[in-house]
């Protein structure tokens, strides 16, 4: 865990939204996190095969997911497992869609329900 | 994706924040009722978990209260377990078995690893490692796959309010 800590600092700052959503902007990245979320703790060579792109490839985007920390490493014996974190994810919904929004937004479904309703559409 | 093999372990599930905290507030805000009651679930532990042994996590007022109100009568414990390590503010390994319903309860118990790292910008990082082996329904509860049946976030929804209170020392205003 010494090792990971050195690995993952400072590359990762807290607050850092922005690499969170960079990280999410490309759709290698986006379906890397989708096969762990199938099926979680992978290896290098794991993730390789899902994708047509060499290993050097697959690890400089692993790379920018771990950056963003939306990918946690964890060593198995001999092995690095990958892991999807979805926590960065949970903390741009809660600080961009909180309960007020949430509501506003259903108010506004149910104004769009109800005029349509009126006028029949 | 149907043809995806199970090579993984998806028994496994790791959160990670990082918070603008001391370890040891983190460890606090982890361990003892009084922090734990402000956040996530709420409820808290029956003693702080600063030693190794049996534990219980009690239901607060206002959970007993929700459930009342959705018509679910809460049980008294939460979760039980023992703690195994408690190796103040650096690690705490609990063994940990929902009780508040019998389907989530014969699943039986699961590991819970709090690890705790100081990083040298006054930022803490905590890492959350949960053994989910045999319990394919607790797996989806803390996973978050619940929240829509009114079942909160799971861990990251737990530890974004974690996150929140210690930087903001407000609670988030989400409730579940």
């Amino acid at each position: 865990m010494t090792c990971d800590l050195l690995v993952t600092y400072p590359e990762v700052v807290a607050d850092d939204d922005d690499r969170v959503f960079k990280a999410l902007a490309d759709p290698t990245r986006r379906s890397l996190l989708d096969r762990l979320f199938v099926d979680d703790g992978l290896t290098l060579t794991q993730l390789e095969s899902v994708l047509e792109m060499t290993r050097f490839g697959v690890m400089k985007h692993l790379r920018v997911l771990e950056d963003a920390g939306l990918v946690v490493t964890r060593r198995s014996g001999r092995e690095k497992l990958h892991f999807l974190n979805p926590v960065p994810i949970r903390l741009v919904h809660d600080r961009w869609i909180d309960k007020y929004t949430e509501r506003r937004v259903s108010a506004l479904v149910d104004l769009k329900l109800q005029l349509e309703k009126e006028t029949g559409a | 994706m149907s043809t995806m093999t199970s090579t993984g372990t998806k028994t496994t599930q790791v959160f990670r924040v990082y918070i603008k905290a001391s370890p040891q507030a983190v460890w606090d805000a982890i361990t003892k009722r009084e922090w734990t009651e402000r956040y996530g679930y709420g409820g808290g532990p029956d003693h702080d978990l600063d030693k190794t042994g049996p534990y219980r996590l009690l239901t607060s007022e206002k959970m007993k209260a929700d459930s009342i109100a959705i018509g679910y009568t809460p049980p008294e414990v939460a979760v039980d377990g023992e703690v195994l390590e408690a190796d103040e503010p650096h690690k705490l390994v609990l063994t940990w078995r929902m009780v508040m319903d019998d389907n989530l309860a014969s699943e039986g118990f699961t590991r819970l690893t709090y690890e705790i790292d100081e990083l040298p910008i006054g930022v803490t990082k905590l890492t959350v490692v949960h053994e989910l082996e045999g319990a394919p329904q607790l797996a989806l509860l803390v996973a978050g796959e619940w929240e829509a049946k009114g079942a909160g976030g799971g861990w990251s929804w737990v530890l974004s309010g974690l996150k929140t209170l210690l930087e903001t020392g407000n609670e988030m205003t989400h409730s579940f």
